[in-house]
């Protein structure tokens, strides 16, 4: 019988209809760049792939040039490699993995799978890596909730996240949890995972050696999430309901056998190179693990294990079924690391080999459907420099006369109104759900400044906690940023932990609009200066844009994940008041002895909760931040920390300072009694959101200690007033303005999220 | 002299390690972890079911875990009298598989519950709580969706009069309420025991409370109950 030759080289193609390829995304310029590469016009399925690609979600086409910004990031894709950048060191030749990914536009649409499969798919990874998660955080993003349809979103994204999280076995410890006007219809979820390993155990994405086998593990393939990379970039709209195809379904129990299965198949030495299938699925993680190794590759797409039936080339290229992975295996020893995974009941395939050629040549059966070279699609998406402008709104909201405000009537009813604030209050509804103790090293538990993790086998442990102000952001996105940086710097530093690095999501608008780049621009370079002042190098990230509706566009949103260490767990600290008769001092980095100038608290309001609860207003300019400042009251309390001086550390953000005093009165269900002074109306002096403050308790015996630390770090050390009784009793310049028992404050704290989601929810 | 404990692992178990570490670290006691497809369970003198998601809990928890090849042979060993508990997975899958009565349904409010509760222990002279006293309070956390305790009216009555119901849900002062009572369990049960004594089955994570700097060491009562039987 005579066996016909595959086809080496695809030839007489005709050109594609634009209204194929403008569909899938791509421009008419974008099209004759990918005739000009390949020489001839594409296939229907290499169309497929290069429109993908070079989408914004994953070939970064308008992002990467702001990104360089980022230091480590540009000397990684200009030398070593991602891989190495984003494992941070914590000494005993342990290293840290970590990287946070947006799930936003499938979340706005199908929040259960949604946010699901955003947990799944950064978990994947971590340990492509080879490192084992050890938590996950979530940055949630919401209208407010008085609106049905946003209680349905948060309702189903947390049950979304605690379905995938706490199945695999991976603890959940921390995030945040905001709403605001702008993410109602664009939702924003952003997950985050952190993983441990052994520096030397570290796997790359890379398909080396020709010759070697390509393996598909884990799931079958079906026809889920076909074009999801392309969905994440473009703004939502009515018809993004009929999106819901594009959003991928996740297995969680398959992901708990990937991870062990994957762990341990890299302990045989034999797998060389290993990716795992995101965005793009076998498109992307073949073509970018070839393009990394300079290689090629040769698979046929009829070798793939499906789950449907009549799934074409173009289908199975582009699907994004969930927890699959693509291992390059030494020739030889095939069936050593398939034995690993049908171990854990996982498919491990031979799909092709690795070539010398740079070229991936996709085989349906017999025919050659797609020849690209790897690097056109992983390394060569078009790049576009696009026009900024500010933007109009700025100047009005900045330049608003915050003196022109009233005074409230009754500072106690404000106290409560904002303690109750779904932005304020207790998240328990939300972390109760994720289980945040498995695998037994959450030192902190969730509802501190920080979550820390203890590192077992070391005397160690890391903080990790995510940040970011929005409301700062739309009011100055540089200052923003820096906010969002040092804010997180100084939740780790209330744990005794100092920062070692940050990965980011940058969630905004549609780029190709020049205010909402501008708004870019402008965060990532006040992020980008303020990593580099705190030490905490961006090790990895992750940019989305288009979170926008046809009504309006999110708040610039650029989330920091920031993870610090301590050198030992037993001097680690937390939010809440311990000790009746302990002193409350807030340790400042201004200084109000005439020395610098001090910060005025009434321009502190600006973009506070305060303004926006109070007075239904977002206006001003962020708090001042002066970046020195911040870093001497962070080594302060680290130092204070670490000479065992602090019985409690908490960081006064949102809500302003009274907010601070009522939170570590609450998480320790004790009183406090304290008097503060100020050179401005009452409402300021309590609910200003003054940066670089931190309030602290500790036994009256270590104030000459901590007094000591105060003046060689140059940072202001004010006495308040002491703990104990059960009310929270505030002076301003000797005038008593608030007075609340803890039973109240904390009932209205706690209770506020859960009787907001008891509301009628009604249709949405 | 030590004892040897075995901490199975299903597919989807995902409390198995910390399982391992209580024991290994804390107790300082032989363990091993035992794959579910083993026929045999010889050798071990406890058998330990860890919690986690067996078989994603498809279908229903613990409903595919019981036909595990290695259910067969922890069956065995229970019937010869060795020393079995469940905990939280592990507890639903030994209910599935008929070795303790009742079932362990969805959560009232069907949500996800994590967080440390207190329990009341019931019988202070068990296998697993010889430790304790009667009426002590313990603080072990929870996590589960689905740990509300049911079971028909006579076996309620046979686990109620024959001391057999070993942990009730209460609050920190030992009151059981209906307050306490995180997920809606027949008369605030949290943990059982078989009628001869030798498999226990509860909610609560006794593993995730051994160490201080997690919050709680309380678990160690029910870990060294354990170990006090066996020496």
């Amino acid at each position: 019988m005579a066996v016909t030759e595959p086809k080496k080289s695809i030839t007489d193609t005709k050109p594609i209809d634009p209204a194929i390829y403008r569909e899938m995304g791509l421009n008419d310029q974008e099209y004759e760049r990918i005739v000009e590469v390949l020489g001839r016009h594409p296939t229907y399925t290499e169309v497929g792939m290069y429109a993908v690609m070079w989408s914004e979600h994953c070939g970064y086409k308008y992002s990467r040039p702001i990104l360089k910004l980022f230091k480590r990031y540009k000397e990684a894709i200009e030398g070593a490699g991602l891989e190495n950048a984003g494992v941070i060191d914590i000494g005993d030749g342990w290293g840290i993995a970590m990287k946070m990914e947006s799930h936003n536009h499938p979340s706005a649409v199908e929040p259960f799978q949604g946010a699901a499969t955003g947990v799944g798919g950064i978990l994947r990874d971590i340990f492509t890596m080879g490192a084992r998660p050890i938590a996950c955080l979530d940055s949630l993003r919401f209208g407010k909730l008085d609106n049905a349809r946003n209680r349905y979103l948060f309702e189903h994204v947390v049950s979304g996240i605690a379905f995938y999280g706490n199945c695999v076995g991976v603890p959940t410890v921390g995030g945040e949890v905001c709403f605001e006007d702008c993410y109602t219809g664009n939702c924003l979820v952003n997950a985050m995972a952190v993983g441990l390993m052994r520096h030397e155990d570290i796997a790359y994405a890379r398909a080396s050696g020709p010759g070697n086998s390509v393996m598909l593990v884990g799931s079958r393939t079906g026809r889920d999430g076909i074009h999801g990379a392309t969905f994440a970039s473009v703004e939502l709209s009515e018809e993004s309901e009929s999106r819901k195809s594009n959003v991928q379904m996740g297995d969680p129990f398959t992901e708990k056998l990937l991870i062990e299965a994957t762990l341990e198949a890299l302990k045989t030495g034999r797998i060389v190179g290993i990716q795992d299938m995101g965005a793009a699925g076998i498109t992307c993680s073949t073509c970018e693990t070839a393009a990394k190794a300079g290689t090629g590759m040769r698979i046929n797409i009829r070798k793939v294990p499906l789950r449907e039936t009549g799934m074409s080339a173009y289908e199975i290229m582009l699907s994004e079924s969930q927890e699959r992975m693509l291992a390059i295996v030494e020739k030889g020893h095939e069936e050593e690391v398939a034995a690993v995974f049908n171990k854990w009941g996982l498919n491990a395939v031979v799909i092709g080999e690795v070539t010398d050629d740079g070229l991936v040549h996709v085989y349906d059966g017999d025919e050659l459907v797609a020849q690209v070279p790897a690097k056109s699609l992983a390394d060569e998406a078009p790049t576009y420099y696009l026009e900024t402008e500010e933007p109009e709104y700025l100047k009005s909201v900045q330049n608003y006369d915050l003196a022109s405000l009233p005074e409230p009537d009754d500072y106690n009813e404000v106290l409560l109104k904002l303690i109750s604030v779904p932005n304020i209050a207790s998240k328990q509804w939300v972390y109760e759900q994720y289980d945040h103790m498995v695998q037994t090293n959450t030192v902190v538990l969730p509802g501190s400044d920080a979550a820390v993790l203890r590192i077992r086998g070391t005397k160690k442990a890391i903080g990790i906690v995510t940040d970011c102000n929005a409301r700062y952001c739309y009011l100055d996105p540089f200052v923003g940023a820096q906010i969002a940086v040092a804010e997180a710097a100084r939740n780790l530093a209330c744990c005794g932990a100092r920062p070692l690095g940050v990965t980011d999501c940058l969630n905004f608008g549609n780029p190709e609009k020049p205010e909402a780049f501008w708004q870019f621009k402008k965060a990532v370079e006040g992020m980008a200066q303020a990593c580099e002042f705190f030490d905490a190098p961006v090790v990895s990230g992750n940019v989305s844009f288009y979170n926008e509706t046809p009504e309006m566009a999110i708040y610039p949103t650029p989330v920091v994940g920031m993870l610090g260490l301590i050198d030992d767990v037993e001097k680690r600290c937390t939010a809440g008041f311990k000790n009746e008769g302990d002193v409350i001092v807030l340790i400042s980095g201004w200084r109000t002895d005439g020395e610098t100038a001090p910060v005025c608290e009434l321009e502190s309001l600006g973009g506070s909760e305060y303004l926006n609860t109070i007075h239904g207003l977002t206006v001003g300019r962020p708090p001042l931040l002066d970046m020195k400042r911040e870093k001497r009251v962070h080594e302060a309390v680290i130092k204070a920390i670490k000479n065992g001086l602090l019985n409690s550390a908490h960081d006064c953000a949102d809500g302003g300072l009274a907010i601070t005093l009522a939170e570590s009165c609450i998480i320790g269900m004790v009183g406090a009694k304290v008097s503060l002074l100020s050179n401005c109306a009452p409402a300021a002096a309590l609910f200003a959101e003054t940066q670089s403050r931190v309030v602290v308790s500790l036994a009256k015996a270590n104030l000459g200690a901590l007094r000591e630390i105060a003046d060689e770090l140059n940072v202001e050390c004010t006495v308040l007033g002491h703990v104990g009784g059960d009310r929270l009793e505030i002076c301003v310049n000797d005038v008593e303005v608030v007075s609340a028992s803890i039973e109240e404050i904390n009932d209205r704290w706690r209770n506020a999220i859960p009787r907001a989601m008891e509301a009628d929810s009604g249709a949405f | 002299m030590t004892m040897k404990f075995g901490v199975i692992q299903f597919p989807g178990s995902n409390c198995d390690q910390d399982a391992y570490f209580a024991v290994r670290d804390i107790l300082k006691q032989p363990v091993e972890y035992i794959w579910h497809q083993s026929a045999s369970v010889d050798g071990f003198d406890c058998i330990i079911l860890p919690g986690g998601f067996s078989y994603g809990d498809y279908l229903r928890t613990g409903a595919i875990a019981k036909f595990s090849p290695v259910m067969s042979a922890v069956r065995e060993f229970a019937d010869n009298g060795g020393l079995v508990i469940g905990i939280c997975n592990g507890f639903q899958i030994l209910c599935e598989a008929g070795l303790l009565p009742g079932a362990l349904i969805p959560n009232i409010g069907l949500r996800f519950i994590c967080r440390y509760v207190s329990v009341r222990v019931e019988n202070s002279t068990s296998n697993f709580t010889n430790l304790c006293r009667k009426g002590q309070v313990l603080r072990i956390p929870i996590a589960h969706h689905g740990g509300n305790y049911y079971c028909d009216p006579e076996t309620l009555a046979a686990l109620e009069d024959n001391d057999r119901v070993l942990l009730r849900y209460c609050d920190e002062n030992g009151d059981i309420t209906d307050e306490a009572n995180p997920n809606g369990s027949l008369n605030n049960i949290a943990g059982i025991l078989n009628e001869r004594g030798n498999v226990a089955g509860m909610m609560p994570h006794p593993e995730r409370a051994v160490e201080s700097m997690l919050g709680s060491e309380d678990g160690l009562y029910i870990l060294k109950s354990i170990v006090e039987r066996l020496v």
